[in-house]
């Protein structure tokens, strides 16, 4: 499976290098430096990253997350799993790792689901940094009012497809 | 892990480079109807970008006609199952299985939401005061 998703993801790296390269050097050269400039960018992020969740999963009170969050939880842990994504501040870094750390801790898939769903959704935070500065308040609104059933719906899809 | 977020990071850049923005933005315009929510879901599942570059987009489409339906189903997709979020972010922490499951879980998401925008501006939800 990580081997198909390595290749797939190389081909497409080389088609579009490949378009990039027939309109000219200069645009190989320029998406090549910014893919790899990001990457180099990325590296101490996710390595914080993935180390803190660890300390991450070792800080959460344990013993209460298979109870609230575990997969026997249902709706309710799909609730709180909700507003808790809501109410996580940060960058993409808090948000996953406190979600894998859950996950490891005992908290159900779907529970998770809606976790990260509602906080990519409508992590407070965000909609007030990012993106009432950039667009019309009044459709910002909409945008967020119209994503509050949308965790549920996760967690839903999630439990009626099951497990992978 | 790290080969994945390197071709995440590459395709990025290129997809940033070659994409021409007008040609997105007239595709989902305000009579674009259902396809029109679709198209705007595909380009968000596309586009490429943190925030910094998603919002400015979105409020270009506003500008160029596009209606919030469109807009919210870009905006939500980009969220949910772009791709690069995924590559770079997620899949370090919960590894590919889980990350596949989720988006699968999350692909109708972003038309759901449009169609919800539409039938609130159909409402009586008005959206362009702040933008005229």
């Amino acid at each position: 499976m990580t081997l198909a998703i390595n290749v797939l993801l190389w081909l497409v790296v080389g088609t579009l290098a490949l378009i990039a390269a027939m309109r000219g050097r200069v645009l190989l050269n320029e998406g090549s430096r910014a893919g790899v400039m990001e990457f180099i960018l990325l590296l101490p992020r996710i390595g914080i990253g993935v180390v803190g969740s660890g300390f991450v999963a070792e800080a959460l009170p344990n013993e209460w997350i298979a109870p609230w969050l575990g997969p026997e939880s249902g709706f309710f842990g799909v609730l709180i799993a909700t507003l808790g994504g809501a109410l996580t501040p940060g960058g993409p870094v808090v948000g996953f790792s406190i979600g894998a750390a859950a996950l490891k801790s005992g908290a159900g898939a779907p529970q998770v689901i809606a976790y990260s769903t509602a906080w990519a959704l409508y992590a407070i935070h965000r909609l007030i940094i990012w993106e009432v500065p950039m667009m019309p308040a009044r459709v910002v609104l909409l945008r967020a009012a119209v994503s509050l059933p949308l965790p549920f719906m996760a967690a839903a899809i999630a439990m009626l497809l099951g497990r992978p | 892990m790290l080969p994945k977020v390197l071709a995440g990071c590459l395709i990025g850049a290129f997809v940033t480079l070659l994409l021409p923005r007008e040609l997105v933005a007239r595709w989902v315009g305000h009579e674009s109807g259902f396809t029109g929510l679709l198209i705007a879901a595909f380009f968000g599942f596309l586009l490429p970008g943190g925030p910094i570059t998603i919002y400015p987009v979105a409020g270009a489409f506003l500008v160029m006609g596009a209606d919030a339906g469109a807009v919210v189903a870009f905006i939500v997709s980009w969220t949910l199952i772009g791709y690069t979020r995924a590559l770079v972010w997620e899949l370090p922490f919960f590894g590919s299985d889980f990350v596949i499951w989720r988006i699968v879980a999350a692909l109708p998401l972003p038309i759901v939401a449009g169609l919800l925008a539409r039938a609130a501006v159909r409402a009586g939800f008005e959206y362009r005061e702040g933008a005229q």
